[in-house]
């Protein structure tokens, strides 16, 4: 292989060091006008008078369009269709948007919304988890019971698997909201087009769900609208579904005034009203025979949800398959319920519903190794799951297992056999330790993923050799365009510096679901390698004509001919030529079915994705034992996401990853007051800067998946998740201070110590 | 109320009518179209917006424009020497530092005012110098590897 596993370039990077590369905000259009949004200022409540003409009177202000203005459906379409994309009667959220004000310049609209009154009356809420499972309040969503959803599992016989049990134990976990932090904040051009047609330009994920968002608000057939993929600074799960709602808000002034609406979040309004990882209280049950060997599991869990289901139905089911871990049990019984609350409405965070669970998980498997007295290690090394064994939903794995070598790479890789020291041997002020997590994460969309399991390319090869490639899933900093380019130069046998990656634009493709889920490389790689393998088949023909050789005897290497590894005196470009004055077709289109996946929802069992990723996390830090003080000293991590396309790039996943991890176990934590989150910035909500960053170590595990291009997985989502767990445990390690909650804060390890 | 004020970009002089509220972020970006100059948070917090003034690595979303009367300002786009790139950012992409991109600009320029304080740092000295600007993405391994890497190349090239 020439470009599998090879290093090269990121092909976006000189744009991104140059200051070329244009991201949403860099976009301007003729008369291009500015949207800025009138917002809820109360958790719930109901709207008895909205005054607009103060604001209306402002000059320079073009338009303020509220629920009853929107063309279309006044629907932001996820999973359900519970959420407006304006507030028409009742709020059910503090800035949940009312009105949006649109005028020639963002300061003036900003103006507009100042001016703006609001008479309402204020109605009971529901803030947090307990006051939802209690009805505090009844009925504050769509759903009975303040549930939005509810998923289970029912495997084997649990209280018998707790009564043969040697030692069983339950603790109660809780996490906290973690806020994406893109650097790139949420952004949208709506630019209406004569015969009511729309192109929306923007900051997202999922342009697909944006056409499905738009159409809705605009009652545009889908063929009339256009969506196109700007550079896209960051996102990790937080632009899947909140970009269709930033496009509702640009693409309703647009299409109303005629007028090119640009709309940009500020950063507090980001993250104060834009969804967030969900927070989590779990109650997990464990029970092991003297041996280790894991018996039984009982898992009872909760994720706040918010308002509005967005994505919560599929991030709690992720959450429920992955809630028993990485192991190998026959006994599991797991209630899995999202609740609704009168907060922003959670969504989607690369992990998407694991890290909650794998935290409570994995922090029991260090519980039961100590009262095992097994070491972490090898209570796992019991447990885990091998090639042969069957996951906690009855998934029989039968290849590309890489959990046992990522096991012991990560253990070496922070030197634990020197290392692992019990907390009791260990004295003075600053004390360090080490930890350890597991984990087995789903690749793509899983059984729950319905029509959206599915992934179009489209290649074009010009008659110079250069090769355009469009594809469905989109580039945010990840790496996936170079992927794709490496991944159409080895299946066409051109040079990757021939590939050019178009931006994604939705009259292109067809509907290739979500750039979600870790699934771009296996999903969007099919594809690209179908068409392909099309044109492939017109390049043999025309290089066999050209050099009287046998197709089957030709290979396309890198831009060159070769037979029984003999370079021919053509080329590429020369075969490309040949093609062209033959009339063959060099164009095609690629599709790719996900492999079949089953779930039955009454059990909860079955092959729930196609394929899983694995990984082991080890941490060292060192804990002040008088100030609760956390620096983590190393952090390790042994992925196994199957043949990496782009090795130093699959670094950079890992290492930043793992650091967002670390932010989520111990840094990061939105406080809120009366539903409202009262630190929206990056002074007040701390995420890692280098002064936080330990010694990273990324290792990767190849075990080749056979259904994956070239044999890979996927990466994007794993290095994250399993972070927290490692440094938690090592904090147990250092001080015998157990962690039950996260973030941990210093205040909440002193809090821990005294009890 | 509104000023003019005079304004030296990448090597261009510009005269610019400027509103007293005006940040020299917005001027730049806006007003004369250096969109390598990103707005990130808006309040000093993330770096994105950092550019040099008269030889200092600020950030641009904090400074008015009026202040800015009479400076010289170096953005991203006034960095290479034509596709020439600086060894900074050659060493970026060579080492894999840039993700997303949405900070890289920033980072560049505040590892550009830093290489000319100290041209042979430590990596804890690199850590500090870039601890003002955030990056999500790549947690910051290859982006301190790329400025030691750079460091180097620049002696080196002062040497010779």
């Amino acid at each position: 292989m020439s470009f599998i596993g090879k290093s090269i370039q990121r092909i976006d990077a000189v744009s991104k060091v140059n200051g070329s590369a244009k991201f949403i905000d860099d976009y301007y259009f003729d008369s291009m006008l500015y949207a800025r949004i009138f917002r809820a200022p109360v958790p719930r409540g109901r709207i008895k008078n909205l005054d607009l003409s103060a604001a209306e009177k402002l000059a320079g202000i073009k338009g303020i369009f509220t629920a009853k203005d929107i063309p279309g459906a006044n629907i932001v379409p996820v999973v359900e269709k519970d959420q407006p994309l304006l507030a028409d009667e009742v709020f059910n959220f503090a800035g949940e948007a009312i009105a949006i004000v649109v005028a020639d310049d963002p300061d003036i609209a900003e103006e507009g919304v100042s001016l703006i009154k609001l008479d309402y009356e204020e109605l009971p809420s529901i803030l947090t988890i307990e006051d939802s499972i209690n009805k505090t309040v009844p009925d504050i969503c769509s759903k009975p019971d303040n549930i939005f959803s509810h998923y289970k599992i029912r495997k084997g016989d649990f209280e018998k698997g707790f009564k043969s049990s040697d030692i069983s134990f339950e603790e109660e976990y809780k996490t906290g909201y973690q806020e994406h932090a893109y650097l790139e904040t949420q952004g949208m051009i709506a630019v209406p087009n004569p015969e009511k047609t729309i192109t929306v330009y923007g900051s997202m994920q999922c342009p697909f769900y944006v056409q499905e968002g738009v159409s809705e608000i605009t009652g545009y057939p889908l063929s009339d609208v256009r969506i196109i993929h700007t550079t896209t600074g960051g996102a990790f799960g937080g632009k899947e579904d909140v970009p269709s709602i930033i496009a509702g808000f640009a693409s309703v002034p647009a299409v109303i005034l005629n007028k090119p609406v640009k709309m940009v979040f500020d950063r507090a309004e980001d993250i104060m009203t834009t969804s967030k990882r969900h927070p989590a209280w779990i109650k997990f049950k464990t029970g092991f025979s003297k041996a280790g060997k894991l018996l039984a599991i009982k898992v009872e869990f909760y994720f706040n949800a918010g308002a509005y289901s967005t994505l919560t139905p599929i991030v709690l089911w992720r959450g429920l398959v992955h809630a028993m871990g990485p192991y190998a049990c026959d006994n599991i019984h797991i209630d899995a319920y999202a609740v609704a609350t009168n907060t922003v409405p959670c969504g989607a965070f690369r992990g998407f519903g694991t890290p909650q669970v794998i935290f409570a998980c994995e922090t029991q498997m260090d519980i039961a190794a100590e009262k095992l007295n097994l070491s972490p290690i090898d209570l796992r090394q019991i447990n885990i799951l091998k090639v042969g064994d069957s996951t906690g939903t009855s998934h029989d794995l039968d290849e590309s297992v890489g959990l046992e070598k990522s096991l012991h790479l990560a253990a070496d890789g922070i030197d634990w056999k020197n290392k692992f020291i019990p907390p009791s041997e260990k004295t003075g002020r600053k004390r360090r330790g080490v930890g350890i997590s597991t984990l087995f994460y789903g690749v793509g969309l899983g059984a729950k993923g319905g029509m959206l399991r599915r992934a179009g390319a489209f290649i074009q090869v010009y008659r110079d050799g250069s090769v355009n490639v469009a594809v469905g899933t989109t580039e945010m900093g990840q790496g996936s365009n170079t992927v794709f380019a490496q991944l159409t130069a080895e299946a066409l046998g051109c040079s990757p510096d021939n590939v050019t990656i178009l931006p994604i634009d939705t009259s292109r493709v067809p509907d290739s679901g979500p750039t979600v889920a870790s699934r771009s490389t296996v999903m969007t790689g099919n594809a690209i390698r179908n068409a392909a393998d099309q044109i492939k088949h017109y390049l043999l023909l025309g290089a066999s004509e050209l050099s009287g050789k046998p197709e089957e005897a030709i290979e396309l290497i890198d831009g060159r001919v070769l037979t029984a590894g003999n370079e021919l005196k053509i080329s590429f470009i020369d075969v490309v030529e040949h093609c062209f004055n033959q009339r063959y077709h060099l164009t095609s289109q690629g599709w790719f079915k996900a492999p079949s996946t089953s779930w039955d929802d009454d059990t909860g069992l079955g092959n729930a994705y196609f394929i899983y990723s694995f990984v082991t996390n080890t941490a060292e830090v060192e804990v002040d034992i008088e100030t609760g003080e956390v620096e983590v000293l190393n952090l390790v991590s042994a992925e196994d996401f199957g043949q990496p396309i782009n090795p130093k790039m699959a670094e950079g996943q890992i290492e930043g990853g793992v650091i967002q991890g670390m932010g989520y176990g111990i840094m990061e934590n939105l406080y809120s007051e009366k539903g409202i989150f009262i630190n929206p910035g990056f002074s007040t909500y701390l995420i890692p800067t280098t002064m936080d960053v330990p010694l990273v170590k990324p290792i990767i595990v190849n075990e080749g998946y056979s259904k994956g291009p070239y044999k890979a997985k996927g990466l994007g989502e794993c290095p994250l998740m399993g972070v927290a767990p490692a440094i938690t445990n090592a904090i147990y390690n250092a001080t015998g201070i157990r962690v039950r909650e996260i973030p941990a804060l210093p205040e909440l390890i002193i809090k821990q110590k005294k009890e | 109320m509104e000023h003019t004020i005079k304004l030296k970009v990448n090597g261009i002089s510009y005269d610019v009518r400027v509103q007293s509220k005006r940040s020299l972020l917005s001027v730049l970006r806006d007003d004369l179209g250096y969109i390598g100059v990103k707005e990130g948070c808006g309040a000093g917090e993330c770096g994105a917006c950092t550019i040099i003034m008269d030889g200092k690595a600020i950030n641009s979303c904090m400074v008015l424009a009026v202040e800015a009367d009479g400076s010289e300002i170096l953005t991203i786009e006034g960095l290479s020497d034509g596709d020439n790139l600086h060894p900074i950012q050659k060493q970026f992409i060579e080492k894999g530092a840039i993700q997303c991109g949405f900070c890289t600009p920033g980072m560049i320029l505040t590892t550009y005012e830093f290489l000319k304080r100290n041209p042979d740092p430590t990596e804890d000295e690199i850590k500090v110098a870039i601890s003002g600007n955030l990056c999500r993405c790549t947690g910051y391994v290859q982006i301190i590897e790329a400025i030691t890497a750079a460091a180097k190349e620049m002696k080196s090239n002062k040497e010779q």
